[in-house]
């Protein structure tokens, strides 16, 4: 038993129920493998495919052709902005660009203190409310800098207050 | 009557807790459908007109009558995988409406003889689909459907289908039919040849036969059977029957979702709807179908032109989704075209070759002439390698990827020719960039608040 089945054995249970063929569950897995390692990982990897009667390989493969999937680890709070054309058309492209500027990281970047990963992604449909982005799968809407530097903050000191309490 | 059909939560707070759908004639279409026979049941859709809604426009009834009955398992799949540049209708009706849904997803299920449907919402829809299971556990456990499910249908049979999510992670191409299928399977996202088509035995799921439907498309069906098709056809024009959820962005004062009749013309949902352009501009060019389809110069005719499937047809345009995206007289449209070739470059599942290279030579191409370093034998490059695309693609998206771009070109020459002969320098494609206006500069709230 590995450690995905050992921490995680309702979730994975409930999920292989959902479906006739073990393999349809590789991706709601690979969600479970990155939520424990921070990434998927060569071990979430393993994990995964021993689950599924896949060869890690052709789980990696999955991981990689997805973009949800983070090929390596990220900050703590991976800020994905969408800039595809209707959101460009409000303002996105500068707004990416300030942000990326204000936290001193190129595209695809994580700041040094390791709390944030920026880097754009193409359409969330969520264009009438523009800018906006989506952070570890939730989505922020209608935003400007000013905003962005209070979530930011915010953000900042979620992780600091459950660092001091650990 | 309310022309609500989608989005009754603007007629009925919380219609989203099963409590409240019920109240108020929820998943009374599904027990009425489960006594008719399957046969009354598709042909009652089929004589609604209702077409699909991801964009193809295809007769919903038509589509659930190929599938063979006399087959031990068939599927239904939601396609919830909204992806179109411009489109975030379906993540509304799953956020205020979702019973509703659900209830057309089992109308179908019934009447195709499904053993289970399963939705497959696109992975950044992780708020919603995890809200949409909450929801599915509360209709399941009220005995509708699922393996207690209380509900006979016309031959007596216990109703137990059940309803399941599946999130993808991230790749627009699982929008399409095919690679959505390969997805939901476990398999990498990339269209499959065709046939056998997806309700053909062996081109479903799992190889069987299953329909594959949008979510608004399924969402209208309740209604359908509630009212029947009669009704449903009264609202609407011509083949284009009901209503259609238009999602207006851009250059506009009031960007959003607007369910509206088929037969509404482009000035009504700019103007009166989307409150006309932004600081006094005009509208220069709309894209009605999103990033995959042709553009339009705005002209009082086309202001004038209502919105149904077939109208559009006249500009060379279509309808598909309805993402209707606005851009005002600022906009450079070469600068239009190399953003939507970078959407479609970057999902390109990369399975086939005029695709996976098409994109990248297209994108290649436009940075150059954006770097001001374009010649005029570059347009006619763009062209030749769009249209060398168009029918050579495995699938819908390179030939969405090449539309486009031969539209912006044959629709707007003067700005591709205001780039080669250098009258346009690169820093004024900055100017396209600007703040957010109107409704949409509100506050910051995270989504569904």
């Amino acid at each position: 038993m590995n450690t995905l089945q050992e921490k995680y054995a309702d979730r994975i249970e409930a999920t292989l129920a959902k479906y006739p063929d073990k393999r349809s569950a590789v991706m709601p897995l690979l969600y479970i493998a990155q939520e424990e390692y921070g990434w998927v990982s060569p071990e979430g990897i393993q994990d995964v495919a021993e689950v599924c009667d896949m060869d890690p390989t052709q789980v990696q493969s999955i991981a990689g052709f997805y973009t949800m999937y983070s090929e390596k680890p990220k900050g703590h709070y991976w800020l994905q902005v969408c800039t595809d054309l209707p959101c460009a058309l409000k303002g996105a492209d500068k707004f990416h660009k300030e942000l990326k500027e204000h936290l001193g990281v190129s595209e695809g970047g994580t700041t040094e203190d390791g709390m944030f990963t920026v880097e754009h992604v193409m359409c969330l449909a969520a264009c009438d409310k523009a800018p906006m982005l989506q952070c570890n799968f939730h989505y922020y809407e209608n935003l400007d800098m000013e905003k962005m530097k209070v979530l930011l903050e915010q953000w900042r000191a979620e992780v600091n207050a459950q660092a001091n309490k650990s | 009557m309310s022309l609500n059909i989608l989005f009754r939560e603007k007629d009925i707070p919380n219609i989203r807790e099963f409590s409240v759908y019920n109240k108020n004639g929820g998943y009374e279409g599904l027990k009425k459908a489960l006594g008719m026979s399957r046969k009354q049941v598709i042909d009652e859709v089929k004589a609604s007109n209702l077409r699909g809604r991801g964009g193809a426009g295809f007769p919903t009834g038509v589509k659930w009558s190929f599938i063979p009955q006399d087959n031990p398992i068939n599927y239904v799949v939601v396609n919830a995988d909204e992806s179109e540049t411009g489109t975030f209708k379906d993540r509304q009706i799953m956020e205020n409406n979702p019973h509703q849904l659900i209830e057309g997803a089992l109308i179908c299920a019934y009447a195709i003889k499904a053993a289970a449907v399963y939705i497959y919402l696109r992975g950044e829809f992780w708020d919603v689909a995890h809200e949409l299971d909450k929801h599915i556990a509360d209709a399941r456990k009220a005995g509708l459907f699922g393996p207690k499910g209380k509900l006979k249908d016309a031959d007596g049979n216990p109703f137990r289908i059940d309803v399941f999510t599946h999130l993808g992670a991230g790749a627009y191409i699982c929008g399409e039919e095919s690679a959505l299928l390969n997805s939901l399977e476990g398999k990498l996202g990339q269209p499959r040849v065709r046939p056998p088509f997806p309700a053909n035995k062996g081109g479903g799921l799992y190889a069987e036969p299953t329909v594959v439907n949008n979510v608004e498309t399924l969402a209208n069906v309740p209604w359908i059977i509630n009212n029947g098709a009669d009704e449903y056809k009264k609202i609407g024009v011509g083949t284009s029957t009901g209503t259609k959820v238009f999602c207006l962005s851009g250059h506009v004062k009031n960007p959003g979702n607007y369910e509206l009749p088929f037969g509404i013309t482009f000035r009504e949902l700019l103007y009166d709807y989307g409150g006309g352009p932004l600081d006094g501009r005009e509208f220069k060019a709309i894209l009605p179908s999103g990033g995959s389809g042709p553009i339009i110069r705005v002209t009082d005719e086309v202001l004038d032109t209502p919105l149904t499937y077939d109208d559009l047809r006249k500009f060379n345009s279509i309808l598909g989704s309805a993402s209707v995206i606005v851009m005002d007289d600022t906009t450079d449209i070469v600068w239009v075209a190399s953003k939507v070739t970078k959407f479609f470059k970057h999902e390109s599942c990369g399975k086939c070759t005029p695709c996976r290279e098409g994109t990248y030579w297209l994108d290649k191409v436009l940075d150059r002439i954006l770097a001001g370093e374009g010649k005029e034998s570059d347009v006619d490059l763009i062209m030749s390698v769009a249209k060398n695309m168009q029918p050579t693609t495995l699938c819908a998206l390179g030939e969405f990827a090449a539309n486009p771009i031969i539209w912006t070109i044959n629709a707007f020459p003067e700005d591709f020719k205001a780039w080669v002969d250098g009258s346009k320098k690169p820093a004024e494609e900055k100017a396209v960039a600007r703040p957010a206006r109107g409704r949409a500069a509100t506050a910051a709230t995270p989504a569904g608040d």
